[in-house]
């Protein structure tokens, strides 16, 4: 668990990060969100004390970070970047031995760890293990500077615009991996993104920033339907609103008992793609694998505010 | 389609090709060497088959051949690269035989030296085999081992006595111990003075980049002895180290003197350490921020990051420093020759004041030959380094 | 700026010394031992700094207009199959010590300032051409699309787009000829060209320091003053410089 306590930094008299404050729970994704400029990123690198507070502190497990030296804290949390920063002269076994490196693992550990790390985001070792960073495509460089950011299991993951760098598709499905793997992993994560889509896709809770305020900071159900300030509303933009609200259920949670004509939906489908699933082929109920329908009056009552199923 | 048919009949020519086949030509029209009954003279021009009669017409049409089959465009690199290895060969072939039929048995005194025709012939041929490489584009191991059969090739043919009687060759004899002596000092000047400056270039590099409120200083310190001339700086050393030699106790004793190789040595080192220097600040200023980010991110501690991620990046551009300055340092050195530091450039200067160009040759051309594999051995280093890592990530 | 005014201290001082040397005895007698004279005098400083200087400008500009010629030549797309020689002769050249050159030229051309001229316009073609070739061949390729895309003539892309965009790239090589130039020319002096080299020759030969200093000293700030005035021309010229913001 991290507990962000009144962080604030000041580069002169230019406040970056004003007064926030705001708690992580273990195993839960943090999303920080907001144009460029917003302080999030200071946030960020605050909490790995890249950046040093100018007041304010940081408890992860209820110690404070201040108390541990900068880069022995920096070896037990995990930190990926934008462009994914992989040392070009290391191979790719090399770049994620780093920290285990760093901790003075030994080299049976490490290569195991390695293969490991490689095998879970689906890059065969044999095949990838000796490549150079620039023998490897925009997706793999950036599953390798994830592995990385893991290979010693911090209990906590830092990421910065990890997937900025990539094309839309194989983000959707870079973001898909990094929900699989963490909730696998159980480990804490605070990411940074100025892509309101992405917050919403990976995010326990969203916290929108602005001028280095935290404007909001709640699961993105609230932030759609009760947005703090005009600048959050703004963020999300309102003709997306309902479409984000329906991606925030799977079908099985609207499914109801019943029987449909046509092909079928997977239970773990959002209610996204259920309605758009509706509106193509033009019927008003689905079938849902296993059993039972979700119904297009379903769907739209799901679409607006209150009328979705339980909160998770 | 009428106007296909004589676009057919007509051969496309290559443009290098006729280029050299007219230096190459215009060669075989000029004498190919020059006799002089002795070191002085004015001499006389013989062609190749003014010197050596009926072999002579053979190899003139031989080489003339082969200039003529790089002319079409269609003829293939590899054997465009055959024909002019083997050019440069019997051009090569062509002098020492003619030096040995011009020069009258048991005559020491009188002088065959290379004349414009050997040395446009020799240019036709080389550009060609540059020119053939440039197109075959080899691997690296091929490029290595080509260049390596380039020096075997050249130490097989000196050793062979095949060109004994050319004048430089007789200069050369004459002066056995001299050149290995000068080529010894000519080594250590370059090389000596290429060591001095990485080991106080890179750590100074290190340190103004790390401290960039003593950057422009340094820098623009060392870019001022860059433009004093070499001449000047040489000079400068000389009194200044005898003076340091004569009063500061226990520096002679250290090697410090105002004559010899040791103000040379300096200056070849003064000289170096801006390319090391900004070339070792480039490379630390280049290396990609998310990397260093990374490091630190990850734990690493500031001499970590320095030692593990940056100075490991700045290799390829530290080697290209090391590549400027040796090239220059070599032929900076010849300069040593002028104020008795020794070296190739004794035999340069010396050839000067005697207005005895065979032994201006016996001095330029080890020098050129040494600066140029020099120049392509870390061209080639820089280039792999480069390929392997991946320009620009 | 205080580089600005530090290289206009240099330029005054430096007129000062050639116009009246003899003003300056008393700073360089410490370096005339034993009574030798602290000043040149055997020709005038002024003469010889002249001499100097239309040595190498005669050669750079002779260097410009061939490598600048070339360089445009190589790049023509009829032209293609020659730019890998190019580049290669461009490299291998560069290998070349100036020295040696200078060495070289002296058989063709005898004693004087003629094997100087050769040396320093060889020497200086290699830079500019390399130059022009990464000025030409590393326009971005969006410039040259759109002014094809816009019907310019070949001609006119050339005069009109591809030549002011490379221009600073080109001004940098004539500007390290220059300067190697400049210091190269004093080696002429050993070869019996007229320039400052034979201030520093005389000072080696006499055992006179002074003399070794003010040749140095002269040449060195001409090296640098001319280097400023290209890098001053050179940012004036780049797309993008303060002439185009004005």
């Amino acid at each position: 668990m991290i507990e962000i306590e009144h962080l604030t930094r000041r580069y002169g008299d230019r406040t970056v990060v004003r007064d926030v404050s705001l708690t992580v729970g273990r195993g839960q994704i943090a999303a920080l969100v907001g144009t460029s400029g917003s302080g999030k990123t200071t946030l960020l690198r605050m909490i790995n004390r890249l950046v040093q507070p100018t007041a304010g502190r940081v408890l992860i497990d209820g110690t404070d970070t201040a108390t541990v030296p900068a880069h022995l804290l920096r070896r037990r949390i995990g930190y990926a970047i934008q462009g994914h920063g992989l040392f070009p002269h290391r191979t790719v076994a090399q770049n994620i031995a780093t920290v285990p490196r760093l901790l003075g693992w030994d080299a049976a550990r490490i290569r195991a760890r390695v293969d490991e790390l490689l095998d879970l985001f689906q890059l065969p070792p044999v095949e990838f293990r000796d490549r150079l960073p620039h023998q490897l495509s925009g997706g793999q460089q950036q599953r390798v500077g994830v592995s990385r950011a893991l290979a010693a299991r911090p209990d906590l993951l830092l990421m910065d615009e990890p997937f900025g760098a990539l094309d839309p598709v194989i983000r959707a499905s870079a973001q898909a991996d990094l929900r699989r793997i963490q909730r696998e992993l159980g480990t804490t994560l605070v990411i940074v993104t100025h892509d309101i889509d992405e917050a919403m896709a990976l995010g326990d809770r969203i916290g929108v920033m602005d001028q280095g305020l935290l404007l909001q900071y709640a699961p993105p159900r609230a932030i759609l339907t009760d947005p703090a300030t005009p600048f959050v509303a703004r963020l999300i933009g309102t003709d997306q609103r309902p479409f984000h609200l329906l991606s925030l259920s799977r079908v099985a949670d609207l499914a109801t008992p019943g029987t449909a004509d046509g092909p079928p939906v997977a239970p773990d489908a959002s209610l996204r793609d259920a309605l758009a699933l509706c509106l193509w082929s033009g019927r008003g109920a689905l079938p849902v694998q296993g059993g039972g329908v979700v119904t297009l009056e379903a769907l739209r009552r799901a679409a607006r505010p209150g009328g979705a199923g339980a909160d998770p | 389609m009428a106007a296909a048919a004589p676009a057919r009949a007509r051969v496309t020519l290559s443009r290098p090709g006729v280029l050299f086949a007219a230096i190459g030509l215009a060669g075989l029209a000029l004498p190919l060497v020059q006799f002089r009954a002795n070191r002085i003279v004015a001499g006389e021009g013989a062609s190749l088959p003014g010197a050596l009669g009926g072999w002579g017409w053979i190899a003139a049409a031989a080489l003339a051949a082969a200039l003529l089959v790089g002319v079409p465009a269609r003829t293939p690199a590899r054997l465009r690269l055959a024909l002019a290895l083997g050019g440069v060969l019997v051009t090569v072939a062509a002098l020492g035989a003619s030096a040995g039929a011009l020069t009258p048995p048991g005559d020491r005194i009188a002088r065959v030296s290379p004349s414009a025709g050997f040395w446009l012939l020799g240019l036709a041929f080389a550009l060609a085999v540059a020119d053939a490489l440039a197109r075959i584009g080899l691997a690296f191991r091929q490029r290595w081992a080509l260049l390596a059969g380039a020096v075997a090739v050249v130490a097989l043919v000196l050793g062979s006595g095949l060109l004994d009687d050319v004048s430089v060759m007789r200069e050369y004899q004459a002066r056995r111990d001299v050149f290995a002596r000068e080529a010894g000092r000519h080594l250590l000047l370059a090389f000596g003075s290429l060591g001095a400056a990485l080991a106080v270039g890179l750590p100074l590099g290190i340190a103004i980049h790390q401290v960039p409120r003593l950057r422009a200083g340094v820098l623009g310190g060392l870019n001022i002895v860059q433009t004093i001339p070499s001449l000047a700086l040489f000079g400068i050393m000389i009194p200044l180290f005898g003076w340091v030699a004569a009063t500061v106790p226990g520096a002679a004793a250290a090697g410090v003197a105002g004559i010899g190789a040791f103000p040379a040595l300096v200056a070849l080192f003064l000289y170096s350490l801006l390319p090391v220097v900004s070339n070792m600040v480039v490379g630390l200023s280049a290396v990609p921020h998310g990397a260093r980010d990374a490091a630190v991110g990850l734990g690493m501690t500031r001499a970590q990051v320095l030692a593990q991620v940056m100075i490991p990046l700045t290799l390829p551009v530290v080697l290209a420093a090391v590549r400027i300055v040796l090239v220059q340092n070599i032929g900076l050195a010849v300069i040593a020759g002028l104020i008795g530091g020794g070296g190739f450039g004794s035999f340069v200067f010396q050839g000067l004041n005697q207005t005895a160009m065979d032994l201006v040759l016996l001095g330029t051309l080890p020098t050129i030959a040494l600066a140029l594999v020099s120049g392509i051995a870390l061209d080639l280093l820089v280039a792999q380094l480069d390929g392997r890592r991946g320009r620009g990530t | 700026m205080i580089g600005r005014a530090a290289l206009g201290l240099a330029a005054a001082v430096l007129a000062a010394f050639l116009l009246a040397p003899e003003r300056f005895a008393p700073l360089l007698r410490p370096l005339a031992a034993n009574g030798a004279p602290p000043i040149y005098t055997q020709t005038s400083l002024l003469g010889l700094t002249l001499w100097h200087l239309a040595l190498v400008a005669a050669a750079v500009a002779a260097s410009t207009v061939v490598a600048v010629g070339l360089g445009i030549l190589v790049t023509r797309p009829g032209w293609r199959d020659v730019l890998p020689l190019a580049r290669t002769v461009t490299s291998v050249g560069q290998t070349f010590p100036p020295v040696a050159v200078l060495a070289l030229a002296v058989p063709l051309m005898g004693f004087g300032s003629g094997p100087t001229l050769l040396a320093l316009f060889l020497y200086g073609l290699l830079p500019i051409f390399e130059n022009t070739l990464a000025g030409l061949t590393g326009l971005p390729p969006a410039v040259t699309e759109a002014a094809r895309g816009m019907g310019m003539t070949p001609a006119q892309r050339l005069v009109q787009v591809e030549l002011p965009l490379a221009l600073p790239v080109i001004l940098a090589g004539v500007r390290l000829s220059a300067v190697i130039a400049l210091s190269t020319a004093t080696i002429g002096s050993t070869v019996a060209a007229r320039t400052l080299g034979e201030v520093i020759i005389a000072g080696l030969l006499s055992s006179n320091t002074a003399f070794v200093v003010q040749g140095g000293v002269v040449v060195g700030t001409l090296a640098l003053l001319i280097h400023a005035g290209f890098v001053w021309l050179e940012r004036r010229l780049a797309p993008g410089g303060p002439s185009d913001r004005r």
